[in-house]
């Protein structure tokens, strides 16, 4: 019997893994789509290797929780729709302009870095993948921090695009610090000050606090997920069974 | 990948902070220009063609024939182009590729071109021009790219022949480079030479992947063969007959064997490869000659070469659309860095 489709009966820790290998696979898939297309050459190298980093975090956490769940990483990968993906809906949003994927990026960071850092001394099952992704998001967030810098005090152009990127952003991300089962969490405060210390450097305001959208760990998506699993999954779902 | 690493490290402001670089390489280009036609007899042009022919390395702050420095810019730059573009005929296939594994290797791929154009463009810098300047000609279309990257991938199984014969073909013209006679150039194919070897061999298994697969994959991968064939083997360049840079470029240990050589070393290695995945070529003509050893070919389609070189390939305008988009798009990003880089100068100096 080919498999064509799969639901995930993700509760607990499942869920985390899930939640966490969805939003790598996500960003990583979103940030791959610069690669040919970057502003300057440099930049299509740095975003390509943090694709890449994110790829295989999503990987090594699809394997983890394949062996939860009996199925491979790429039927978790390509067989689940979009209400089965657990991924922050701030990370499926499409890449906008440079600063949008910066800031993105940027803010994202500053979020899973403590956050890997944190899981990789808790004793969690994921402590070994997070030891290796903490070194990862690191270099993450700081290319991100050094361009929303350079971004937010660059030219007049280039600040009001970094603005208006953390304007667009802002509502996304309170979705970061929704608990998950038998996580570790993020004081809101340890991301606070990251993000304020950068965006002062920056010379960027903070936008002031508003409603906060969230559902994306539910899989409650915004439209653009369909889309970006459509183009990811479309070889997968046309030859069902096939080994590529 | 090593040059991940390299990319890892580097700081990407490094573009906006070295000018003083540019105007040394700009004074080294000015030392060293003469009229071509009065050299030829000097005393300099018969030293260097001694060290030519003695295979010492030429460096950048060497003396050399202007006409030297002109035929290094122009092929090290095609080739920097020719990488740059050709990211776009695979990175067309990133978004799709069928599993996590082909994904990240597909990426990582994409990106090692990426590299092999910053360590080209940075061998052609040494001649005393600039990165920008070359961007420039290629978006103006001005500046040739290798013709193979103007025609499309279709499939899946494009990405697979694309790294078996594209790659295989490259390799074939490369490997001689790595004992070119400029030192940079050399430096930078052996770096460059490797990564591609890794690169073949991931397309070819792509391939057989797709050949022990179900027979809808099989058939993409035939497809993809008999669509990639003949431009792969117009990679080579014209005949001999008809080459116009090939008697200097060998005098100057630029170039190193003929292209028609090249076209049947490369022609006698992926023949066997082809029938050992179970693939027929879409050559009537092929045959072994038993005496020769070597496999006989049909003829090749120059009137389609001469055509998608001159600008008439299936995707040309869409490459370099993809490309002015990218600058262009980019711009203001670079604008940005150049200004925060100024600023960050103009406070260090009052600090």
């Amino acid at each position: 019997m080919v498999t064509t489709s799969i639901t995930v009966d993700d509760t607990g820790f499942l869920r985390l893994v899930l939640a966490r290998a969805d939003d790598a696979l996500v960003l990583g898939h979103r940030l791959s789509e610069w690669c040919g297309h970057a502003p300057i050459l440099e930049e299509d190298l740095s975003l390509a290797n943090i694709a890449l980093d994110l790829i295989g975090q999503a990987r090594s956490l699809y394997a983890l929780a394949g062996a939860a769940s009996g199925h491979d990483e790429d039927q978790l990968a390509y067989l689940r729709d979009d209400r089965q993906y657990r991924n922050l809906l701030m990370l499926e949003q499409p890449n906008g302009d440079f600063a949008c994927t910066i800031a993105r990026l940027f803010l994202y960071s500053a979020y899973i870095d403590p956050y890997w850092r944190m899981l990789a001394t808790s004793g969690s099952e994921l402590a070994p993948v997070a030891a290796k992704a903490a070194k990862e998001s690191a270099y993450h967030l700081r290319h991100s921090a050094e361009w929303l810098i350079r971004l937010g005090d660059g030219t007049a152009e280039s600040h009001r695009r970094a603005q208006d990127a953390l304007e667009r952003l802002f509502p996304w991300t309170g979705e970061m610090f929704e608990p998950l089962p038998d996580d570790v969490a993020v004081p809101v405060a340890v991301w606070d000050a990251q993000v304020d210390a950068v965006l002062a450097e920056a010379t960027l305001a903070r936008p002031a606090p508003k409603w906060q959208q969230t559902g994306g760990r539910a899989g409650r998506h915004s439209e653009h997920l369909g889309h970006l699993l459509a183009e990811m999954q479309h070889l997968q779902r046309a030859f069902p069974g096939a080994t590529w | 990948m090593l040059h991940q690493e390299l990319a890892r490290r580097r700081d990407p402001m490094w573009r906006w902070e070295r000018p003083l670089l540019r105007e040394i390489s700009m004074y080294a280009q000015g030392l060293n220009q003469s009229d071509p036609a009065a050299v030829t007899a000097s005393p300099e042009a018969a030293r260097f063609q001694a060290r030519i022919d003695a295979e010492d390395k030429i460096e950048p702050n060497d003396w050399m024939p202007e006409a030297y420095r002109r035929t290094l810019i122009r092929q090290i730059s095609q080739h920097a182009h020719s990488e740059i573009i050709g990211m776009l005929p695979e990175g067309n296939w990133i978004t799709r590729a069928p599993s996590l594994r082909r994904k990240a290797a597909l990426l990582a791929k994409v990106q090692d071109e990426g590299g092999h154009g910053l360590y080209l463009y940075a061998a052609a810098e040494t001649l005393g021009v600039t990165r920008e300047d070359l961007v420039d000609q290629l978006l103006a279309g001005k500046a040739k790219y290798s013709s193979i990257f103007n025609y499309p991938t279709l499939t899946w199984a494009d990405i697979g022949a694309i790294g078996w014969l594209v790659d295989g073909a490259a390799i074939m013209n490369q490997i001689p480079l790595c004992r070119c006679s400029f030192g940079p150039y050399a430096r930078a194919m052996i770096r460059v030479c490797k990564e591609e070897s890794f690169h073949q061999r991931q397309g070819y298994e792509i391939m057989l992947t797709l050949c022990r697969g179900t027979a809808e994959q099989k058939a993409m991968a035939q497809d993809a063969l008999d669509r990639w064939w003949w431009p792969c083997l117009m990679m080579f360049g014209p005949p001999d007959a008809a080459s116009q840079h090939s008697d200097t470029s060998m005098m100057w240990k630029i170039k190193r064997f003929t292209n028609d050589g090249l076209r049947q070393k490369f022609i006698d290695a992926t023949v066997p490869q082809g029938h050992y995945l179970g693939l027929s070529f879409p050559d009537p003509a092929l045959r072994l000659n038993p005496e020769s050893g070597h496999w006989e070919h049909g003829p090749i389609d120059w009137e389609e070469f001469r055509r998608v070189v001159a600008g008439g390939g299936f995707c040309a305008a869409d490459r370099l659309d993809a490309r002015r988009r990218a600058h262009d798009e980019g711009t203001w990003v670079r604008e940005a860095a150049a200004a925060f880089a100024a600023k960050r100068t103009a406070r260090k100096e009052a600090a």
